[in-house]
């Protein structure tokens, strides 16, 4: 029988179905952070129970870290016994952590993909909803919540019912200046925040064929956007080579192995979705949202939609914004960018080459938070610190930061942000604060004119 | 995890659509580790304006309104996977959520805690709201064997749908952990007989 990349995947994970009940899925890889594992490791400790696969345990200390004097200690009490706890319960059942500080250390959805854990064919789990994005290796890879994250300590197993299977093919070729940000917040403004609940979406067609690795984790990280708990991409050259060499990929014979089976993964042709949608890359133009939730989205140079909506009244009356009205030319103070959707050296890339020879808007704070250690060492490497100093960027050190604000990182209430992350809900970015998603490219070339521009136009 | 068979309640009505966990509750409450005490920040920012001043008009400040039940608009629970939502739901005091729609992480989150999710129509959504906005004093019943809810004034029920392994598990107070253990030697079986992907340095 013909069968998608999900089915595959899902399939090959199933250790007992439960008749007219959900199945028992195996977790090959189990990421956690300090916010959403303490209350799972408490569970165990009531139940008197040992974590089953340490080794299996992969932890970083991400949401809640301070993104300035990391080697200090932090001036939070609950932060800092937040992340004590981490360390604690990682020592006392042998769960390798890379802790604030550590070579290894970045957000949870960055360093674990640029350490080759994250592989093809595997099952991923991770107490966070971005958890999707790595599904761009043609894993199964979604969030959990806290009694999901003691289950895998327990049993490395999960009881799950299986989901749909969605396609979203895009054919053709992207325009300058459209990035693969703008392709998905694109799509989330077409189908809407809740066309993917109860689906996995594997992704598919040329735009996402000749996407970067990089790219195609920016894709897949917002399915959750959508409603989606994961979103997939076929393993294929593209994924092979980034994944070979890094610190945990397959090796010699094994890597042989793995290679012939990863490439077996990809959908068969005749296979079924349950749902399917087709797009035109050249319909895609540079994206902003105007709302209150991601599926609120246009192309930058068009208009706030002009509807009767309770919703929308709610939404543009938190964010000050009117019906109709263009955003080209709104001024901007804060510009954010970083986040487990854009904070990989490619985004910093994009954003340094528009920056080059330029200085920010005097009015402007703008934040650049890498994804990890390792990409911010990356970022001087390659010689973008110096780029992005002299242009008046504030080069932070890496963590989750203001896409969720849960440390200092906060916009001020009533102030707009320009931000790469993948959340504009009220409050988000800090109490008040009022999030526009964009791509890292239209954050650089907003932090430099302190407005938002049509930047299309500006590239021409 | 406490059983769960059957309430009737009161309900407070929040029609509005999409609410994100971020609503329900912020992120900078997150910092605690163990599950104690979120009800008292559940939709921090729409129960307090900024100068921690309450909101008057929002509906979990009106003493009009009480309740096990929460009645809610379309997509609820969408967002972060953070089971402090579910947490702080639980802890306020709801036992079931009702909307037109659940986000899937909520959903799962929600049932995990003993806190039943009960999916109706548009229709009957819209009628609940309705009803218990104008009259605060109508109770609605929630009965997971027969697996109904009725709103008894209007003698208005719908029937609704949940996973018969889960409604077994919330009638009995069973959670998912003691079944997974119950296979742990198929698991192991399905482990050796199956290659694995490890952090292997």
């Amino acid at each position: 029988m013909s069968k998608t990349l999900f089915d595959k995947v899902w399939d090959a994970h199933v250790v007992h179905e439960i008749e007219h009940g959900p199945q028992i899925l195996y977790i090959d890889k189990h990421l956690i952070h300090e916010v959403t594992s303490p209350q799972a490791f408490e569970e165990l400790e009531e139940r008197n129970l040992p974590l089953f696969r340490p080794q299996q345990v992969v932890a970083t200390a991400d949401h809640n870290t301070p993104t300035v004097n990391q080697h200090l200690p932090i001036k939070d009490e609950l932060s800092r016994n937040q992340l004590k706890r981490l360390s604690e319960n990682c020592k006392k059942n042998n769960i390798q952590l890379y802790p604030l500080g550590h070579e290894y250390n970045g957000i949870v959805h960055v360093m674990s993909p640029e350490l080759g854990i994250t592989q093809p064919g595997m099952s991923i789990v991770c107490g966070d909803s971005h958890t999707s994005t790595h599904g761009a290796f043609g894993s199964i890879a979604f969030g959990i919540g806290t009694s999901q994250v003691a289950q895998v300590f327990a049993s490395q197993c999960l009881l799950l019912t299986k989901p749909k299977s969605m396609r979203i093919t895009v054919n053709g070729t992207l325009k300058t200046g459209v990035l693969p940000k703008d392709v998905i917040l694109y799509i989330i403004s077409k189908i809407g925040t809740n066309a993917g609940t109860g689906y996995f979406c594997e992704y598919a067609g040329e735009v996402f064929e000749n996407m970067s690795m990089e790219g195609r984790m920016t894709v897949c990280n917002m399915s959750i956007e959508m409603g989606a708990r994961g979103g997939m991409i076929a393993p294929d050259q593209t994924t092979f080579e980034y994944v070979k060499g890094r610190k945990f990929a397959p090796k010699g014979q094994e890597w042989d192995n793995q290679l012939e089976y990863w490439k077996t993964l990809p959908t068969d042709k005749d296979a079924v979705f349950d749902k399917e949608f087709e797009f035109d890359a050249e319909d895609i133009a540079p994206m902003i949202t105007f709302g209150t939730n991601p599926g609120m989205g246009i192309k930058v140079s068009g208009h706030i939609p002009n509807q009767e909506d309770e919703s929308l009244d709610k939404s543009l009356n938190y964010m000050g914004f009117s019906k109709g009205e263009f955003l080209i030319d709104k001024p901007i103070n804060y510009v954010f960018i970083g986040s487990c959707t854009n904070s990989r050296i490619e985004d910093f890339r994009v954003a340094a080459n528009y920056v080059k020879g330029k200085k920010k808007a005097d009015h402007v704070t703008a934040w650049l938070v890498p994804g990890s250690r390792q990409v911010a060492q990356q970022i001087e490497a390659e010689g973008l610190k110096t780029i992005f100093t002299e242009a008046g960027f504030e080069l932070r050190q890496p963590g989750c930061s203001a896409c969720l604000a849960m440390n200092d990182d906060k916009i001020p209430s009533g102030e707009y942000c320009v931000s790469t992350s993948n959340r504009n809900f009220e409050g988000r970015q800090g109490q008040g604060s009022r999030t526009l998603l964009a791509s890292p490219l239209l954050a650089a070339a907003t932090a430099i004119e302190g407005k938002i521009v049509d930047i299309t136009k500006h590239l021409n | 995890m406490e059983k769960f068979i059957s309430l009737t309640s009161k309900a407070v009505p929040l029609p509005q659509e999409n609410i994100d966990t971020d609503q329900i509750i912020p992120a900078r409450f997150l910092k605690a580790t163990n599950k104690k005490g979120f009800g008292e920040n559940l939709f921090r920012d729409w129960r307090y304006d900024r100068d921690g001043k309450l909101n008057d008009s929002f509906v979990l400040n009106d003493t009009m309104y009480s309740g096990k039940i929460l009645v809610a608009g379309h997509n609820f629970g969408c967002g972060s996977s953070r089971e402090h939502a579910a947490w702080a739901l639980s802890d306020y005091g709801f036992k079931v959520i009702v909307s037109s729609f659940f986000a899937d992480i909520f959903k799962g989150n929600a049932l995990n805690n003993g806190v039943l999710p009960v999916q109706v129509s548009e229709e009957f959504l819209k009628l609940l709201l309705n009803e218990i906005s104008k009259n605060p004093e109508s109770e609605v019943e929630i009965n997971l064997e027969e697996q109904y809810i009725e709103l008894k004034s209007k003698a208005e029920k719908a029937y609704f749908e949940i996973d018969a392994y889960k409604k077994t598990c919330l009638m009995n107070g069973y959670d998912d952990i003691d079944f997974l253990l119950s296979k742990k030697a198929e698991i192991e079986e399905f482990e050796a007989h199956r290659k694995l992907a490890r952090v292997s340095d």
